[in-house]
């Protein structure tokens, strides 16, 4: 109890078996009491099944998950009273209006009344539509709906499932804003997704996963740190540059992703490399390129991102 | 620990909304005054061959009917049994000198409900049961119900007691929209008519030692206590459906197959015994009051109700064993 009580949730070993496959293969990770934690990895990897069995949806073949010391499985309907939680898509009953949605969960928990109600509902800013049908909902509205439904037991873990799908870019940055003040009132949020920009900006910490074992767990800036950036170069010649890349040593050629090579102008003629390297040889190699008669239109480092650590770290498997 | 109250309320309050219960009520209120009509022209038609409205002169020429048919050599035996049963009830009647199909509303309402007791009712039950749980898993509401801090079994059981009140709904509504309506046209009375109970099938010859008559109204009671016994095991086993096949189409499907095989099984199996094991074969209940001959020999009203009973707890066992424990993965 001592070393659990200080971890809000604790993953230990989790391990799923589905006819004949190992799909998660014991995976491990603590969350701390208000920190946004994210769960990095690309569709298949896992992640959903995972959630599933965060939240007693999935009986694990293997390990334990414990909320504030209760294991969610034995001493379920103890555990979930802490947990709120968003499993996939937020879906409702279409047939009933928001707040009688509301008030259907609401009355599977003890003690919620309608001032709870109101209160959530005035949290994700939903009065103007709360007594709509939910089938004429957006998926935007939905997801605020999903978000009010999860507060209702005033939660100290809330888990997030791709929170981000079907927002637009407003409604994405007003979700920030929205998950970070939760985190600063004490609570504990779990947010997985696919993006990877999304957690960058988000989450404190990150739990990277890949074929259903965690490959890396850390704060995301010092995981940052272990990355190296990549290096975008616009010139004429492809055949030149790449001799003079050639010489340099430690230097990696990595392919240059459509959306990177979009931020650029492109010029008639002229091709785009991505470099993985030192970044202090930058200023060399830029010289190095001008003396063997190479045009230069621009050299752009790209920060290192969780994108690159994802791909340095699973040898180049793709991530959309 | 939360009572089960509010968990009946939300699984009440959902069948509602979804206007299960409405589709329900207006397929009644369709259905019964084309069955009204019928009955109306039916009497009529009699009427004109008879010349007169003398119920004993009919029931006489329903006797006749009977007998020549019986003795032609083309009826399949099985007919003649049936026959021979039927000349036996009429012509006790006859001699006691009670009219078994006096037009009023009880006795449309009476004939009206051992009709439909093998597939009308049990289609209603599955308008109501068949999505309780196949529902919220293709809608994938299941997720945000089985999150709550509530044991799955209650959740379930929640859904089973909503189900046995709107299965005892329909019993009712079927009972009192058919008096209603079909007392509009003959009339309201016949509650207390004497209607005979206790007929014994005993192969081809009826046991009439413990005949009896009881007023019509307590025999519309047995009858619908019976029927509601009968929709209750179609209503267990539709929720077992329900809890195995994620579609909701699938599960009524499968359930209005099973229903169907047993109405025709009850026609052409009267020679293989052992499908008096099957639950479909067995719903009609309330014929055994009037004393038909069952479709297949050996069965009587303890057997039959023995059988639902052992097909609905049997499948109450597996639904929730499987809901309890099963991993929700889409």
């Amino acid at each position: 109890m001592s070393s659990s009580a200080e971890h809000v949730l604790s993953v230990k070993n989790l391990k799923k078996k589905l006819g004949k496959t190992m799909i998660i293969k014991g995976i491990s990770f603590d969350i701390y009491a208000g920190e946004i934690f994210g769960f990095l990895g690309p569709n298949g990897s896992g992640k959903t099944t995972t959630i599933r069995m965060l939240v007693d949806l999935i009986r694990p073949t293997e390990g334990t998950v414990t909320v504030c010391g209760l294991d969610v499985h034995k001493q379920h309907t103890e555990a979930l009273k802490l947990m709120g939680s968003i499993v996939e898509n937020p879906e409702m009953y279409p047939y009933m209006t928001g707040w009688e949605n509301l008030e259907h969960f609401a009355r599977m928990v003890p003690g919620i009344g309608q001032d709870r109600i109101q209160e959530v509902v005035d949290i994700v800013g939903m009065h103007n539509r709360i007594h709509d049908k939910v089938k004429n909902y957006s998926l935007g509205m939905r997801q605020r709906l999903g978000i009010a439904q999860a507060l209702l037991g005033k939660p100290k873990l809330l888990i997030m499932d791709e929170p981000t799908n079907g927002l637009d870019p407003q409604g994405i940055k007003e979700l920030r804003e929205f998950i970070r003040r939760l985190a600063n009132e004490g609570m504990s949020l779990f947010i997985s997704s696919h993006l990877l920009s999304e957690i960058q900006l988000m989450c404190d910490r990150v739990a990277i996963i890949s074929h259903g074992e965690v490959i890396a767990v850390g704060r995301v800036d010092e995981l940052l740190e272990q990355s190296t950036g990549k290096v975008l170069i616009h010139v004429d010649s492809h055949e030149k540059t790449m001799q003079v890349l050639e010489s340099f040593n430690g230097l990696e050629v990595a392919e240059a992703e459509e959306i990177e090579m979009a931020e650029l102008m492109r010029i008639p003629n002229t091709t785009i490399l991505a470099v993985r390297m030192d970044m202090a040889e930058i200023a060399q190699l830029n010289h190095a390129l001008v003396v063997a008669g190479v045009n230069v239109f621009a050299i752009q480092v790209k920060k290192p991102s969780l994108e690159e650590l994802f791909l340095n770290l699973t040898g180049g498997e793709s991530i959309d | 620990m939360t009572s089960l109250y509010p968990l009946v309320k939300n699984e009440v309050l959902k069948i509602l909304k979804k206007k299960r219960f409405l589709v329900v009520i207006l397929v009644l209120a369709a259905l019964i005054p084309i069955f009204t009509y019928a009955q109306l022209k039916v009497a009529q038609n009699l009427q004109e061959q008879f010349g007169s409205t003398d119920w004993k002169l009919e029931t006489q020429q329903r006797i006749t009917d009977y007998t020549n048919r019986l003795g032609s050599a083309r009826v399949p035996e099985e007919w003649k049994k049936y026959m021979m049963v039927q000349v036996q009830q009429l012509q006790y009647y006859l001699d006691k000198d009670i009219n078994p199909q006096s037009p009023n509303g009880v006795t449309f309402t009476r004939g009206f409900l051992s009709e439909t007791v093998s597939l009308f009712v049990p289609l209603l039950v599955l308008a109501i049961a068949s999505d309780l749980v196949s529902g919220e898993r293709s809608g994938g509401t299941i997720k945000m119900l089985l999150t709550r801090p509530v044991k799955r079994w209650r959740i379930l059981a929640s859904k089973l007691i909503a189900l046995t009140m709107f299965v005892s709904l329909i019993i009712i509504m079927t009972i009192v929209l058919a008096y209603l309506i079909s007392g509009s046209v003959f009339g309201y009375g016949g509650w207390d008519m004497p209607v005979l109970t206790g007929f014994q099938v005993d192969g081809t010859e009826v046991n009439t030692a413990y005949v009896h008559a009881i007023d019509q109204w307590l025999f519309l009671i047995m009858q619908g206590g019976l029927a509601w016994f009968s929709a209750m095991a179609v209503a267990c086993l539709a929720l077992m459906v329900s809890v195995l096949v994620r579609s909701t189409a699938a599960s009524i499907v499968i359930m209005m197959a099973s229903i169907i095989a047993g109405l025709i099984l009850a026609n052409i199996a009267s020679s293989w015994e052992s499908a008096k094991y099957l639950f479909m074969v067995n719903l009609d209940l309330p014929d055994y009051l009037t004393g038909q001959l069952p479709p297949i020999e050996g069965m009587t009203l303890p057997f039959s109700m023995t059988i639902l009973a052992i097909w609905a707890i049997g499948s109450l066992i597996v639904s929730f064993g499987v809901f309890t424990k099963q991993d929700i993965l889409n």
